[in-house]
């Protein structure tokens, strides 16, 4: 072979196909399809029961609880059933199954059923609690097992069984942990004092009371002054995103497009800039604004919030900026015009959806600030919405109108990301090194 | 080979052209640098500066002459009164004068009281030095030239009385101390911080990957509904951090959360556990909010490489017979590797930076403090900037160490 001081590219790994098939190793055993099958069910069955009882909990406000061993039998017994044939002679597996059934039907019957409930369930909870516990254990998994042989399996059919498992797996485990903390907080803005003690994990609310759901929202706006935070949260937004843009894109321009001495050191020094967390700042920044005055003033937070975003928004905005085809300025530049106009009439309007992204990106940045207007805010007539919602976390205040104020946060951001997601995303990847 | 003549080679050097382009280059860069610069650089320089004072909350305000000042007395002997008071209970102030203007329907009646020198229409009063807490009047007998008192007194509060001394600023003078220092650093509670901060930033950091990858490969087809869930999968991130993380405490509320409710009646757990209270819980708590909040960011990069990988790969592996495990483990992954490793590392850096998730959600206790909530808790809660100060300093080198390791790795795996 080469000499061992030449550089010899790396091996790289030759993928074996059916090597583990035949040799076996730790997944061996599950690689029969009635041993594949079962343990999937019975993963399957559990999952679902969980999820049909958290989701029928929140829903109607009675309780329900999935039975573990119960569940296992039953899903196992499933995923026997549902293996497909593959066309052999259906006599032997009918018997086997019919046999097997007695496993789930003794676990419910000695133990208790899969998912159970107490006298407050009621009975027609319990029946829908049933059929879409059925539903979703029972159809899933013969998709999920439609490829997995009764017998040995190669390798490709158990992994595709494997990941149709994980997949709709992720999907609900993925929706739940995101949908559960959004649902919790809209309806128990919507709820009073007394129904929360009740029972917290009820979450019907009473529709017949009509705009009196929205109780909790009409104080905040009455009584605790949210329309100045909504107003004030928007303007200072909005020029936040002004001033960014203003110092922002031609400093962009600068880096992307000049040749100067030290323009490597200055991407970096603001790469690295925008890694100093907040609060490093904000401890100087208190210290300097008490002394100074601007403590507790709107002209303060305005002052700051652009410059906590400029370094953002230079970073994505050269990255754009070196995108755009040169030729154009180059020819603008041919035609008489200087930089500052090539930059005016040709390069932002071809940047467009660019500033677009990185607007609402900033926006973003400066509608949920919160450490600084937490630290830099006292009086509450100048109050961000997110110090307004933190003023809120009191014993005093009801947790209803915590959680109004935190979906009177979230619904304008909310609207505007989903209005215009594509831009958003794109401002989301090319900035979010900051986070 | 022919020598090539002097004139055909480019010209060496700066130009004048290369000059004015750098000059404007500058021009445009300045007022970010200024702005950047008196927000950041200046603060940053600042906290080196505090970090070695031995100053407190109270502090901040200096020691100020404060006056008073009030017409008193009957017809025909009035008296003009200011009562002096140092604000600071701890330290003097020198050289304190007051200086006044003095309206024209009050007139000084007889001689005024030491050091006191009476211009047109103005009073200049040196009064020296004041001690900690000492008060002071000053009277000063006056007549109302031809006008009722309710006039004049508007007229002298017209103009407010001027004080001015010089009083030592902890702030600005020369006195040091390493005090700060040993304090953050000492035993068992800095500890608690740092196996805290360790443990939050690693395990988030590597918890919001691998979610992010999951939730990635879930959503790496197009089906229908796929532009849905995106936008879905990307709420945590996008929503104010203040509305989930108020969110989350109310869900997990030990007394009547619905998470406790549901656990109790699913029999997990016969007593409510406080997710945030308890000691270990809460730190996995925290990081779980983290993992939670953050998955969205790398799944969003994740899916963009994934998006861009070819697929003709793909095709070329499946007439190979590769199975979809050996699939992702020999192809994906090792195109996913350079993104997930400079993700790593910016994840890294920003959960370090995490402030506002621990603070809203715990408020560092239960062992949820990290060196981030430290800087708060000592400046703020114990009332000593310097403290908070030297904890910033603390968390400065670690980010130098950690973009160092950053931008070394940045230059081999270059566009993010």
């Amino acid at each position: 072979m080469s000499a061992p001081d030449t550089e010899v590219p790396k091996p790289v790994h030759a993928p074996t196909p059916g090597a583990a098939a035949r040799h076996g190793g730790l997944a061996a055993p599950l690689q029969f399809g009635y041993v594949a099958g079962p343990v999937i069910g019975a993963l399957w069955c559990f999952t679902m029961a969980v999820v049909t009882c958290v989701a029928v909990s929140f829903a109607t406000g009675r309780p329900l609880a999935p039975a573990f061993l119960p569940c296992l039998a039953m899903g196992a017994w499933l995923g026997f059933v549902w293996l497909p044939d593959g066309g052999r002679a259906p006599g032997p597996r009918i018997a086997w199954s019919a046999g097997l059934a007695l496993v789930p039907a003794a676990a419910f019957l000695l133990l208790r059923p899969a998912i159970f409930g107490t006298e407050e369930t009621g009975f027609w909870t319990g029946v829908v609690a049933w059929v879409l516990f059925g539903a979703a254990s029972a159809l899933p998994l013969a998709r999920i097992l439609q490829s997995l042989p009764f017998g040995s399996a190669t390798r490709h059919e158990f992994e595709e069984a494997v990941i149709r498992f994980l997949t709709g797996f992720g999907y609900i485990f993925f929706t739940a942990i995101v949908f559960i903390p959004f649902y919790v907080m809209v309806m128990t803005s919507l709820k009073n004092q007394q129904q929360l003690l009740q029972n917290p994990l009820d979450f019907t609310i009473d529709l017949s009371e009509g705009w009196g759901l929205f109780r909790s929202y009409a104080e905040l706006f009455t009584d605790f002054n949210f329309g100045s935070y909504l107003w004030v949260s928007f303007y200072v937004s909005v020029l936040t995103v002004f001033i960014t843009l203003l110092f922002s894109v031609p400093g962009a321009y600068a880096v992307a497009r000049l040749r100067f001495k030290g323009v490597k050191a200055f991407s970096r020094s603001i790469l690295l800039i925008y890694m100093v967390p907040m609060i490093v700042l904000a401890l100087p920044i208190y210290i300097i604004f008490s002394m100074v005055g601007l403590r507790n003033s709107i002209v303060g937070i305005v002052m700051i919030y652009p410059v906590t975003t400029i370094p953002v928004a230079l970073y994505m905005l050269q990255g754009y900026f070196r995108g755009l085809p040169a030729e154009v300025e180059e020819a603008g530049l041919m035609d008489g015009l200087n930089r500052l106009q090539v930059i005016w009439k040709i390069t932002l309007p071809l940047a467009l959806p660019a500033l677009a992204s990185v607007s609402l990106y900033v926006f973003m940045i400066a509608w949920n600030e919160f450490l600084l207007a937490f630290m830099l805010l006292d009086d509450p007539s100048k109050f961000t919405l997110t110090r307004g919602v933190a003023s809120l976390n009191s014993s005093e205040v009801p947790r209803q109108h915590l959680m109004a104020g935190s979906v009177i946060a979230t619904v304008p951001i909310m609207a505007l990301f989903l209005g215009l997601e594509r831009f958003m995303t794109k401002g989301l990847t090319a900035g979010s090194v900051k986070g | 080979m022919t020598d090539i003549p002097p004139t055909a080679l480019p010209p060496k050097g700066t130009g004048p052209l290369a000059r004015r382009e750098a000059r404007l280059a500058w021009g445009m860069l300045l007022p970010t640098i200024l702005s950047v610069s008196l927000v950041v650089i200046l603060p940053l320089l600042s906290i080196f500066w505090i970090s070695v004072k031995p100053i407190g909350l109270e502090d901040l305000r200096p020691p100020t002459p404060v006056v008073r000042e009030s017409l008193r007395g009957d017809p025909g002997a009035y008296v003009l009164r200011y009562r002096i008071r140092n604000s600071s209970r701890e330290k003097p102030i020198e050289d304190v004068v007051l200086r006044d203007t003095l309206p024209a329907e009050v007139l000084v009646r007889a001689t005024p009281p030491a050091d006191c020198e009476i211009g047109r229409e103005s009073l200049t009063c040196t009064i020296g030095t004041l001690a900690p807490g000492e008060r002071l009047d000053l009277e000063i007998p006056v007549e109302l030239a031809g006008a009722g008192e309710d006039t004049a007194e508007e007229a002298l509060e017209a103009s407010e009385p001027a004080m001015s001394g010089t009083a030592d600023n902890i702030l600005t003078n020369f006195e040091f101390t390493l005090e700060n220092f040993a304090r953050i650093f000492d035993g068992d509670e800095f500890l608690t911080v740092l196996w805290a901060t360790l443990f939050y930033t690693i395990f988030g950091t590597i918890g919001a990957l691998v979610m992010g990858l999951f939730a990635a490969m879930l959503l790496n087809k197009s089906f229908r509904g796929q532009g849905l869930l995106r936008g879905l999968y990307l709420f945590p991130y996008v929503a104010p951090v203040i509305a989930v993380a108020f969110a989350w405490i109310i869900l997990f509320d030990p007394f009547s959360g619905s998470a406790n409710a549901l656990l109790v009646q699913m029999g997990v757990t016969r007593s409510t556990i406080n997710f945030f209270g308890e000691r270990p819980l809460a730190l996995i708590m925290v990081t779980v909010f983290e993992i939670w909040r953050y998955f969205p960011l790398s799944f969003l990069f994740i899916l963009a490489r994934m998006q861009s990988i070819d697929h003709d790969m793909y095709e070329a592996a499946d007439m190979d017979g590769a199975s979809p495990f050996q699939k992702f483990w020999y192809l994906s992954l090792p195109q996913l590797l350079g993104i997930l490793s400079v993700l790593f590392l910016l994840r890294f850096i920003w959960t370090f930076n995490k402030f506002d998730d621990i603070f809203l959600l715990t408020g560092g206790n239960a062992g949820t403090r990290t060196l981030t909530v430290n800087v708060y808790e000592q400046a703020f809660a114990v009332s000593n900037i310097g403290a908070g100060a030297a904890v910033a300093v603390v968390i400065f080198f670690c980010l130098l160490l950690f973009s160092f390791f950053f931008f070394r790795f940045m230059s081999r795996e270059e566009g993010l």
